[in-house]
């Protein structure tokens, strides 16, 4: 209903729903389309593992998998003829329903055959040039002779990214509150945290962890140069990270408004006693997802410390992986990482659902 | 006895003049409102009152002493002058009892167990007692204005500034705050009030300062103000009011 003329003619004559026909049709031939694909990975994926008769059977049940956006895509028909009947006898009302239906059907159809399309080509592509990217990426044997030596040099990675949060934390606070020192006595120090901030965001954290863990050493800067190369590591990490972290504490505490200094300070309350028990707790509640962000950026970024003669995870798997000729280490790595970082996302996610709970906002 | 001396205050705000020499005197056990247009400098002067604003220029006493111009404990003078915000202004991440305990405990250097007893004991005079423990979002606009002015109230200050406390509540609400703020005026406690209430400000006041462009520009008792005006924009003004109906 687009024209001005079948607009108008709403008000006498009800217009009748629009044939579903057309998409019923399309959307079958993506579904067998989409099934086709996935017969054709599926080949590929039991001609490259020669399997046993039970991996077979699972093959032909993500056979049959494939093959259910089919379903939907039939019953389209159905609904289609039904309308017609409906439209034939006047009755208007079941007819839009049955349309309607038959509109919901065909969207289901496409939507999961596409999905199936994208999961075809994934085995597809593993299972290309007779499974050589699979035996590049994931060999069993190797992964298990692998496994012991790569998780326990991820220690040292856990060890880097705890350390260094811990001190990001405090370090990205003092930062931030620096920079939003008030008046003319602030100023210089305002001017440090924009200098500190603008510098160490602005470094590669790879150069940072080269210059921290050579730099120092080499200088031989007293107390630094005593200290074990993972501590370097934490110290270069904290400077990159918590030039992030000073400007969401930053973002955090300036989105606070300005009523809650105005009703803090009319109490009697010292700038400082209201930055630390009014503002401060409140701006860290809004900050705990980008905070979250920029720790997994720190996590990862432990893998960098290999730059520096720290043998982490990931210069470990490397060492394997040119051992064996085979790149099933670095994957263990890459999985450890995901590991460990998806609980903290469901973490936070259950921090904030808590906090709404608590504090009554829907 | 001149309790609080208001003199020839100036205020700006970059070029923009909001106050531009106010005087005034509030005896104790005083009920002052300030009326006026929005804009017209309420508010301004109350925040000026409590240098949560710096003024340019004039003199404010509380009890005798010189609280404008610099090196003025302004933590001390604002634990002897409270202020309650149109907007309540509550901390959404305290608990309403931690609202009302935390100026006590943290700058009043009382005990939390005896803060909260009195805290308490405020809370249930406005009948806010069963909500000790809610947060403030989980309060209705009234019961939220009911707890900020237990919280201004809860460090015993001598002076109350009210700043439009009803204007931003639902109307069924705001007869439940003024009747607070009425006892509290019966109790003797001298307050400070900017408002739209002009009803209320005919019954609580002892004296209505008409407030206009910065200055006040009339200055009397309730039956003064309300009955015989003697300002053309003091007549302008209730004339307004009292076309909208909130007289």
């Amino acid at each position: 209903m687009t024209s001005g003329a079948e607009t108008e003619a709403v008000v006498t004559e009800p217009t009748p729903p629009q044939r579903v026909l057309p998409t019923a049709v399309v959307a079958l031939l993506v579904a067998v389309l989409c099934a086709l694909a996935a017969a054709l990975a599926l080949w590929s994926l039991h001609r490259m593992l020669e399997p046993p008769a039970g991996v077979d059977a699972l093959l032909v049940v993500l056979a049959l998998v494939a093959l259910l956006p089919l379903v939907p895509a039939v019953r389209a028909f159905g609904d289609d003829r039904r309308r017609g009947r409906h439209l034939a006898a006047g009755r208007l009302a079941p007819a839009r329903h049955q349309a309607a239906s038959g509109r919901e059907h065909a969207h289901t159809a496409m939507g999961y055959a596409l999905a199936v399309l994208i999961c075809a080509g994934l085995v597809w592509f593993t299972t290309a040039n007779d499974g050589a990217i699979t035996r590049t990426f994931l060999r069993w044997e190797f992964l298990r002779s692998s496994f012991a030596n790569v998780l326990d040099a991820f220690w040292i990675n856990v060890e880097v990214a705890v350390g260094a949060q811990l001190l990001v934390l405090v370090v990205g606070l003092v930062v931030a509150v620096m920079r939003l020192l008030p008046g003319r006595a602030g100023r210089p120090l305002r001017w440090l945290a924009i200098a500190y901030v603008d510098t160490f965001r602005a470094i590669p954290s790879i150069i940072t962890l080269y210059l921290v863990g050579f730099g120092l050493k080499l200088a031989q800067v007293p107390v630094f140069k005593d200290l074990s190369p993972v501590w370097l590591a934490i110290i270069a990490l904290t400077l990159t990270y918590s030039s992030y972290v000073a400007e969401v504490y930053r973002a955090g505490i300036e989105s606070i408004h300005p009523s809650q200094w105005a009703a803090a300070r009319s109490l009697g309350l010292s700038y400082g006693m209201t930055l630390r028990t009014v503002i401060v707790p409140q701006a860290v509640r809004r900050i705990v997802p980008p905070l979250l962000n920029d720790f997994i950026g720190l996590q990862k970024d432990t893998a960098l410390i290999g730059v520096m003669g720290v043998t982490d995870a990931f210069a470990q798997s490397r060492l394997t992986a040119s051992n064996v000729f085979n790149l099933t280490p670095v994957i263990v790595v890459a999985v450890l990482f995901v590991l460990i970082t998806i609980p903290q996302a469901r973490y936070v996610d259950r921090l904030l659902a808590k906090e709404q709970t608590r504090t009554g906002r829907s | 006895m001149t309790f609080l001396e208001i003199h020839d205050v100036h205020k700006n705000y970059g070029d923009h003049e909001v106050l531009r020499g106010v005087s005034l005197e509030v005896a104790k056990h005083e009920v002052v409102c300030l009326i006026g247009a929005s804009g017209s400098g309420k508010s301004t002067l109350l925040r000026c009152i409590n240098a949560l604003e710096p003024i340019r220029s004039g003199e404010i006493r509380v009890a005798g002493d010189v609280v404008s111009g610099l090196g003025v404990d302004v933590n001390r003078l604002r634990r002897n002058v409270g202020m309650v915000f149109q907007s309540y202004n509550l901390f959404p991440h305290m608990s309403v009892l931690r609202n009302v305990t935390l100026a006590p405990v943290k700058v009043g250097g009382r005990s939390r167990a005896e803060a909260e007893e009195k805290a308490l004991a405020l809370l249930d005079r406005v009948g806010m007692k069963d909500k000790a423990g809610a947060y403030p979002d989980a309060l209705s606009g009234g019961q939220q204005q009911r707890v900020a002015i237990v919280r201004a109230l809860a460090s015993d200050p001598q002076v109350l500034l009210l700043d439009e406390i009803t204007a931003a509540l639902d109307p069924e609400l705001v007869g439940d705050v003024l009747a607070i703020v009425r006892e509290l005026a019966q109790d003797g406690l001298t307050m400070l009030l900017a408002t739209h209430e002009m009803g209320f400000a005919r019954d609580v006041a002892s004296q209505v300062c008409f407030l206009h462009e910065g200055r006040i520009l009339e200055r009397g008792t309730p039956a003064q103000i309300f009955e015989d005006p003697q300002e053309e924009r003091t007549r302008q003004f209730l004339g307004r009011v009292l076309a909208s109906g909130r007289l």
